[in-house]
């Protein structure tokens, strides 16, 4: 006669059955955690997240026996992820462009291998850059040089300078697909408010792929995320939102502060994981960080690129403001054409570079320069002409011209730029589909 | 650069207000005893001024019933609503404090992530105390708040801030849906901490939510009217909506600021839909029309008082927004009751005379 389970052992069943609902494991005794551990190898159930449950009980036994069998964390390959067949993105209708201030990409590239090895990417090399690039196996890449940039862009355009962070825009030139992803090459994927790794790359294929909402603010921040939604007193008439054209993503560790926060706190770091997406209101501006952006290249490729660039501009973020430019020319156009910006998820995590104090001591001009620039965009009303990215930005280059042209030679060479930059864009950026200028 | 971080706990006890609107009863007090026992409550009951409400003991309060409402206000009562916790504004207009929190009777102490409870009357007091930032978006959030600061690119020019007017706090659990998006999803439930407090940048419209909201009522408090809703009204539910409305237009006009997020607090009561839809039904029509008009209203350089202001919006409520119903007529009129009963309780040296006949009291 077969001996009838022990209510202990039906009991144990029925917790592996409904492990995902536990929070805290911790009140078991030690041998039933032990007994239920086990089952859940067994039963082929053991996940990140469950493993982190057994792990966070403390239990020496269950510890020990995680490191005997050498269980570790081991990011997929492929992530499963929910999202991406929601939105139903192809992984063919995105670039993810790097900038290469830095030769050694290995461990940059090694870091982000589970994230990116599914996508194509355009690596640009900063074209002050003297040595070889070194590049790990196993991505589907281009890579774009000086040599390249020389050949495309030529001489006709001289405004434009491809150097230090600039040297990303000649990817976004060269792309062809629908979406990029940019993200620079000293940051590595974060891990959120559970410890889970962060896929940044199909949290903003899904902020750009949902509405946005610019009209009217949803207090609940983006009613498109799920768990939420439009809250009372939202109009209806609303609720279909827009095109979502630039996500703008955040960092955890070193913040994208300006040279003089930073070096007042020299140990500020952040570690406040805001899980919130919203869309920045239609006529609100902010300052877009490029250290970890994505966007509709055709609704916003037109506004990214090389302009503001600063006299002793340098190799830090500390040194730019060339991001924020864009960032105002893109909300502002966003805000005339009735599209949307993003902010908020997702995060990387960004390793501690530089000097803040030296930063400091060799470029300020950018934020005397930002008294200048935050009014001015504030002021700009774009004519009903404009209907497309590149009309509204050529109105933007006249108005640079008259307005702040005269008060720094900065804003002349920017004005320029932006006109040679749209003139560049309809002769080698524009279109999309399969043709490609060669990789040189 | 960012403040240091404001000291917790029994701040502003005796220059903050606790207002809250009952019908029912004020059980839920014993859970935020901990937090609110240090300060003054005002209650509103409405419905019935012949039950007695009971308020736990050991809490400092004052209680209006619709008879006091009546005797204190007079004609002016009208402009008060009836059976609906609008009326909760008459405690503003009594308060002699500076700043009101104001919270719904089935709204509890919720917890953090760590599960630690949040005291959400000393994160509003915090928002409060601490700037806005309107005229440029912050995206690392409140630059105030320990741990944060602005980001580069961020003028200097714009760093200190302006005085925060209102800070609106958020909900767990029930969140707060309209009648139709409760059908649709009638077991959502607000799941999601969102560790942020920021400003609603100036020329933003947002739908204020009444059950977890704090001001300054210095700053803003004729502007916080309730409008009419409830018994004999075409419409409820629809208050806070549009005090929030004229709130952020005076608001952005004289230079304030308001902050959303935090703090939390947990929603324990999922109102029943069907009663919900016939209350908004007419506000879910008249919201296409009044987000425009608030959208597009302008105030003159010449109003420079809350009050001012506040009467020549009632002007072009009067104007424009009789078209969509002439309940907006009536509306208009009450603004104008609420602004003379306000000025009469709430005499200053501060305020500017009564616009409407220019006799002030």
């Amino acid at each position: 006669m077969r001996t009838p389970p022990s209510l202990l052992s039906l009991s144990i069943d029925s917790a592996l059955l409904n492990l995902s609902n536990f929070s805290d494991l911790s009140p078991l005794p030690d041998h039933i955690l032990l007994d239920l551990f086990l089952r859940t190898l067994k039963a082929g159930k053991l996940t990140e997240k469950i493993l982190m449950l057994f792990m966070a009980t403390g239990k020496d036994e269950v510890l020990a026996l995680i490191q005997s069998l050498n269980i570790q964390l081991i990011t997929p390959v492929l992530p499963t992820s929910k999202k991406m067949s929601q939105t139903n993105i192809g992984d063919d209708e995105v670039d993810i462009v790097i900038g290469a201030l830095h030769a050694d990409l290995t461990s940059f590239l090694n870091e982000w291998r589970p994230l990116f090895s599914r996508f194509h990417l355009i690596i640009v090399k900063d074209p002050d850059l003297r040595e070889e690039l070194k590049i790990p196996e196993g991505f589907n890449l281009h890579v774009y040089t000086k040599s390249d940039i020389d050949r495309v862009v030529g001489s006709s355009y001289t405004a434009i300078n491809f150097s230090g962070y600039s040297c990303r825009y000649f990817g976004y030139l060269m792309s062809r697909k629908k979406y990029i992803f940019s993200v620079d090459d000293d940051c590595i994927p974060a891990k959120d408010d559970k410890g889970l790794s962060v896929d940044a790359v199909d949290q903003h294929i899904t902020n750009l792929a949902t509405p946005a909402t610019p009209f009217f603010f949803n207090t609940l921040y983006d009613p498109f995320r799920k768990g939420t939604d439009f809250v009372r007193g939202y109009p209806f008439s609303l609720r279909s939102g827009v095109t979502c054209a630039l996500s703008c993503g955040l960092w955890l560790n070193l913040a994208d502060h300006d040279a003089p926060t930073q070096a007042l706190k020299p140990g500020h770091r952040n570690s406040r994981y805001v899980d919130a997406v919203l869309t920045v209101p239609a006529r609100a501006l902010m300052p877009v960080s490029g250290v970890n952006i994505a966007f509709n290249r055709e609704l916003a490729g037109p506004a990214l690129f090389p302009g503001l660039r600063l006299a002793a501009e340098g190799k830090l973020r500390w040194e730019t403001v060339e991001d924020i430019w864009c960032g105002l020319c893109v909300k502002v156009v966003c805000d005339h054409l009735g599209l949307g910006v993003k902010t908020g998820l997702p995060y990387v995590w960004r390793n501690d570079r530089g000097n803040a104090i030296e930063s400091l001591k060799k470029e300020w001009e950018g934020v005397k320069l930002m008294e200048e620039v935050v009014p001015f965009f504030q002021s700009v009303r774009l004519s009903q002409a404009a209907v497309t990215t590149e009309d509204c930005m050529l109105e933007i280059v006249a108005l640079v011209k008259e307005r702040l042209a005269t008060l720094d030679p900065v804003f002349a060479r920017a004005a320029q730029a932006m006109a040679d930059w749209i003139k560049l864009w309809k002769a080698v950026g524009s279109g999309s589909g399969s043709s490609r200028p060669s990789n040189g | 650069m960012a403040a240091a971080s404001v000291k917790p706990a029994l701040l502003l006890k005796d220059e903050l207000d606790i207002v809250i609107p009952t019908i029912r009863n004020l059980d839920f007090l014993e859970m935020w005893r901990p937090f609110f026992e240090p300060y003054h409550l005002i209650i509103v009951q409405d419905g019935d001024p012949s039950k007695t409400i009971k308020v736990p003991e050991g809490f400092d309060y004052e209680l209006y019933n619709r008879n006091d409402i009546n005797r204190i206000l007079g004609p002016k009562a009208s402009c008060i609503s009836f059976k609906d916790s609008a009326c909760r504004c008459f405690g503003y207009m009594v308060s002699k404090k500076k700043y009101i929190f104001t919270i719904d009777d089935d709204c509890f102490v919720a917890k953090d992530p760590s599960g630690k409870d949040i005291n959400a009357l000393e994160q509003h007091i915090k928002n409060l105390l601490t700037p806005s930032t309107p005229f440029f978006f912050n995206t690392l959030y409140d630059p105030y708040r320990d741990g944060a600061d602005f980001v580069r690119g961020y003028p200097f020019s714009l760093r200190e801030g302006v005085p925060t007017a209102v800070s609106h706090g958020l909900w767990l659990n029930i969140p707060d849906y309209d009648a139709p998006t409760q059908l649709v999803k009638p077991r959502e439930r607000n799941t999601r901490y969102v560790d942020a407090v920021l400003t609603v940048p100036k020329g933003t419209l947002f739908p204020m939510c009444g059950m977890n909201l704090a001001f300054n009522r210095e700053l803003i408090g004729p502007a916080m009217y309730f409008g009419l809703m409830g018994d004999g009204q075409p419409i409820g539910r629809y208050d806070d909506m549009w005090a929030g409305w004229c709130m952020k237009v005076i608001c952005d006009h004289l230079g304030w600021g308001v902050k959303t997020g935090l703090p939390y607090i947990w929603h324990s009561k999922a109102s029943n839909p069907f009663v919900n839809l016939k209350k908004e039904y007419s506000g879910i029509y008249w919201q296409e029309e009044l987000i425009p008009f608030f959208q597009a209203a302008t105030l003159p350089k010449e109003c420079t008082t809350v009050q001012q202001c506040y009467l020549e919006l009632s002007k072009q409520v009067k104007a424009k927004l009789e078209k969509v119903d002439p309940y907006f007529v009536k509306l208009a009129d009450a603004m104008i009751t609420w602004i003379e009963a306000w000025d009469e309780l709430n005499p200053s040296a501060g305020d500017s005379a009564n616009l409407t006949n220019g006799s002030a009291k």
